[in-house]
């Protein structure tokens, strides 16, 4: 399968899930911001970071990047779209995915292992997964605190758009379980054509027990199969 | 512009210095040469009163490759592998204006690794500051943490190992001490020695600002009331600008177009220009007009002696200029040719086709002042404390007490703002007796740790001096790793009192011979003089970075308890020294006596043992023995794991004060399954090495005879509650 990691000045991820990536087979390139053209790919990864050092908003500078356009077309036509930490807030700044990130409810970056849960597992993202699974995977961001409109919010719900909600060891889904104020505890979301999927937490982090967990693991596999 | 006894007052020199002036220059300077004088001659840069002791140090081994002088030091682990390694200070602008102050002494010191043609990998700390009670303390935490946080996170590089303490001595004075590892091909190593004449000077990164005029002079002199005013001279961190230029400094270094490159750090332009030429033995010509300036109508002055940061300056080999102009336009960097190298040994600045300077290099480098400052031996006031005048108190209470005191409790609070996990190689985080990193695709890891004890090198600094290379050797022997070699960061008091030189010069000699006896090198360091505020200077706080290596990736230890039903084992001898220790201090509110006595022999004999252990694989995991004694490192054990321990007093015993909160050095703590305890025991007969087999883990309580019984959940929320607390949050 090919991949796609769309590198920006700032990004700092990219070489974790260029990692992760070829140790699970995928033939992975790396393309730079100022590129005007995407090679064939299964698989695009918008990676973790501060691109443009995240001056103005989150993302909000990298959305306006030649690459993009690119990458927006690519969705379009089905592509799949993977946007981790930095490259979620990407996402939602190009409109591919809705809603918006804001700052962490203490208003500190926030860095530790979390506990998600697979809320749903029915889309090309997550299907190794088991449906109510619960994993651990590494969060380290300053704004990953989802917030969304009521009626987005039902439709997300509604749909099965959440993959991933904050949660504890148990599963529990609450506010005390919830590390950055997201609303329903949301980790993750997938667009309306389940093509597109935005995540706060890093999945790349956690494909070596030497290193962490292999939690990580199940979510390229899926896009594997 | 006539320089007046005020201006001279103003750059820090002092009148006899200025005299040096007129003699090396025949003649007098102008206030462009008197700056960058005063630049370069202040005790940041020059180390005029560090030189004559720092020499003692063991600065080299088998496994040294570049030692203290470079930007950073190089050691060898290896199959061509270097790691390249430097702590810095960053006090003074950090109690000025904490968030940049921090940030920018991350980035200070970032830069001083990749320089060297390393890719960093990690990034330690050592912070301290004031009673949690002194109203400055917590916007100085605040401000501090977020922005190491803030410039690491951002650059991506993992913020792994560090400490963060709390004594009145900081509170008009903080330490910020940030340290960098990198990773280099051993073959492909950039110093700053220039070589050949007509070479192009290039100037790479950010524009030159009014920002940090004057940064390095702040730095080499005590604060007063007025110290707030100091604020423009604290230079603002820009990290993304950071990460461009590691990126297209590491993309250059791959072509064989550099000559030499140093970065612009303290005294910008002026020490890097210079530090260039004194070490190829040549002259530097800059054209003032081609440096891209962030403001309008800067001076020559203003630029010379700006500390804008993300800067760098490189000498190329001819014809490369293209080449490397490309690279840097590809990261939307500055990248401009600003002078050339010349044989006439002198620093030559033109500014609208006029010469406006000219100094020899020299007269700025090796004819910089020196001195043999005068220092007196630190006299002893101390009495032992004797254990039956102090007042009673229940041994659980003082357990309770130091568990969740400041400096005893759960950095959680602090780490978690940092990421420790980008890069992906990160094997164990903070919160352990040393951090690893693994090697990228290599089957190999680093051992880091940073480690401080003012209080014992304010007691005795001699003892102190030596102590802390312990405790440095023997937090990375706990992990499995072997220790290689170290950096250290010199906070020291007024050099101009001779108590402050004297604690100086005697805690280098303790430094010097544990690093002698444990083949334990210094490769790189930074002195920080003036840390204090209206003549109140602070304990003598020396830093230690130590980088050890680890060859197989599976004889790796940690400290956390792995299983119920193993047995506990105090590893050294433990005599009960209470002087010094966290009970006396911070229970009995005691300062005098003596630390404890540090045997290096012993040490290094435990230490050689247990890292023995470790590769046979038959012991669970270890725990060094520090502040708190024993029975801190069994909590720590506990609380990461959540298993509990069952521990009968020894019966040997004198009392259980002396035994569990007694600071011995040389002592770890280790759990190994019953199965293997006799094969231990005469492991450790056969070594002569002095052990105490004191208990057993057990399911959820965390107890020791009658006198102490608590479960281990409570005990994790009793250590985890204060940083919460003190900043005003719920859990």
């Amino acid at each position: 399968m090919n991949s796609s990691v769309i590198v920006f000045p700032g990004s700092n991820c990219d070489r974790d899930i260029a990692t992760a990536l070829t140790k699970l087979q995928f033939k992975n390139k790396m393309v730079w911001h100022k590129d005007n053209e995407l090679p064939k790919s299964d698989l695009i990864v918008i990676p973790g970071g501060f691109s443009y050092g995240d001056y103005l908003r989150s993302g909000a500078i990298a959305a306006k990047s030649n690459i993009l356009n690119e990458v927006i077309k690519a969705a379009n036509s089905g592509c799949l779209i993977l946007g981790i930490c930095n490259g979620f807030q990407i996402l939602i700044e190009t409109g591919l995915l809705k809603g918006a990130l804001l700052r962490n409810k203490d208003l500190k970056f926030i860095s530790k292992d979390v506990y998600l849960k697979v809320t749903n597992n029915n889309n090309k993202f997550c299907k190794n997964y088991k449906k109510n699974n619960i994993i651990r995977l590494n969060i380290a961001h300053n704004e990953g605190n989802y917030f969304t409109q009521k009626d987005h919010l039902k439709e997300l719900e509604d749909k099965e758009l959440i993959p991933f909600k904050y949660c504890n060891k148990n599963g529990l889904i609450n506010d005390s379980t919830n590390p950055n104020g997201s609303i329903n505890n949301i980790a993750g979301i997938l667009n309306n054509g389940k093509n597109i999927l935005g995540m706060m937490p890093h999945p790349e982090r956690m494909i070596d027990n030497l290193i962490s967990n292999t939690d990580g693991i199940g979510l390229f596999t899926s896009i594997l199969n | 512009m006539k320089i007046t006894k005020e201006i001279i007052d103003f750059h820090g020199l002092k009148s006899e210095e200025y005299s040096k002036i007129k003699l090396l220059l025949n003649r007098e300077p102008n206030i462009l040469e008197l700056g960058i004088f005063s630049a370069m001659w202040n005790e940041h840069c020059s180390y005029k009163s560090s030189k004559v002791h720092l020499k003692k140090l063991p600065i080299k081994n088998k496994n040294v490759i570049q030692g203290p002088g470079e930007n950073a030091g190089v050691i060898d682990i290896g199959d061509d592998d270097a790691v390249v390694f430097k702590i810095e200070s960053h006090n003074h602008p950090s109690f000025i204006e904490p968030y940049q102050g921090a940030a920018t002494g991350v980035g200070g010191i970032l830069r001083d690794v990749f320089t060297m043609g390393a890719r960093p990998i990690a990034l330690l700390n050592s912070i301290h500051f004031g009673d949690p009670k002194n109203k400055k303390t917590k916007n100085l935490l605040n401000g501090v943490v977020s922005g190491i946080g803030g410039y690491g996170n951002c650059i991506g590089i993992p913020t792994v190992a560090g400490e963060t303490k709390f004594n009145s001595t900081y509170n008009e004075n903080i330490l910020v001490n940030a340290m960098a590892v990198g990773l280099a091909d051993k073959k492909r190593i950039f110093y700053s020695k220039a070589k050949g004449i007509n070479k192009p000077v290039v100037y790479v990164g950010s524009k030159t600002g009014r920002d940090g005029i004057h940064g390095a002079s702040m730095a080499s002199a005590e604060f007063d009331e007025n110290s707030e005013d100091k604020k423009p001279t604290v230079q603002v961190g820009d990290p993304f600008t950071e990460k461009l230029l590691m990126e297209a400094c590491l993309e250059l270094m791959k072509k064989d177009s550099i000559i030499s490159i140093q970065d612009m750090g303290a005294a910008g332009l002026t020490s890097s220009s210079v530090e260039m030429a004194f070490k190829g033995n040549l002259g530097i010509e800059l054209d003032l007009d081609k440096v891209p300036c962030r403001e309008d109508n800067m001076s020559p002055y203003e630029m010379m002696l700006s500390e804008s940061q993300e800067r760098m300056l490189i000498i190329l080999e001819d014809g490369k200029e293209n080449e490397a102009s490309e690279i840097f336009k590809k990261w939307d960097l500055d990248f401009v040719i600003i002078g050339k190298t010349t044989n006439s040994k002198n620093l030559s600045l033109k500014f609208k086709n006029e010469i406006v300077a000219t100094i020899p290099i020299n007269a700025l480098s090796s004819n910089a002042p020196l001195y043999d400052r005068k220092w007196t031996k630190k006299k002893f006031k101390s009495k032992k404390v004797k254990f039956k005048d102090l007042k009673k108190i229940s041994f659980d209470e003082a357990f309770f007490k130091i568990i969740s005191s400041p400096n005893q409790s759960n950095k959680k609070w602090v780490t978690e703002q940092y990421d420790q996990m980008v890069m992906g190689d990160t094997i164990e985080r903070s919160g352990t007796d040393a951090a690893i990193i693994k090697i990228h695709n290599k089957d190999k890891a680093i051992a880091v740790t940073v480690d401080s004890s003012a209080n014992y090198c304010k007691s005795f600094p001699l003892n102190g001096g030596k102590q802390i290379v312990c405790e440095s050797w023997r937090n990375l022997i706990s992990v499995g790793a072997k220790p290689i070699a170290i950096t250290n960061c010199l906070n020291f008091g007024n050099p101009e009192n001779p108590e402050i030189m004297g604690e100086f010069a005697e805690n280098i000699l303790g430094i010097k011979e544990a690093c002698e006896f444990l083949d334990y090198p210094v490769v790189s360091g930074n002195v920080s003089f003036y840390n204090g505020t209206n003549n109140n200077n602070i304990y003598p706080t020396p830093v230690i970075g130590g980088v050890g290596l680890i060859k197989n990736l599976n004889k790796i230890q940690n400290h956390r308890f792995k299983k119920t039903g193993s047995n506990i084992v105090v590893v050294g001898k433990t005599f009960g020294h209470l002087d010094q220790s966290v009970f006396i201090n911070q229970i009995h509110n005691l300062h005098d006596g003596m630390p404890p006595d540090v045997n290096l022999l012993n040490e290094k004999n435990n230490g050689e043992m247990v890292f023995k252990l470790i590769n046979t694989g038959i012991i669970n995991s270890v725990h060094d023995v520090s502040t708190g004694g024993i029975i801190l490192a069994l909590a720590e054990m506990s609380i990461s794991s959540q298993i509990g321990i069952k521990i009968n007093k020894p019966k040997k015993l004198t009392n259980i004060f002396e035994y569990f909160f007694g600071e011995d050095q040389s002592r770890y703590i280790i759990e190994v399954d019953k199965k293997n305890y006799s094969k231990l025991e005469s492991l450790f007969k056969e070594n002569n090495i002095y052990f105490d087999n004191i208990g057993t883990t057990q399911n959820e309580y965390f107890e020791l005879d009658n006198d102490l019984k608590i479960n281990v959940k409570e005990l994790y929320e009793l250590n985890n509650k204060w940083y919460n607390q003190f900043n005003g949050l719920n859990n």
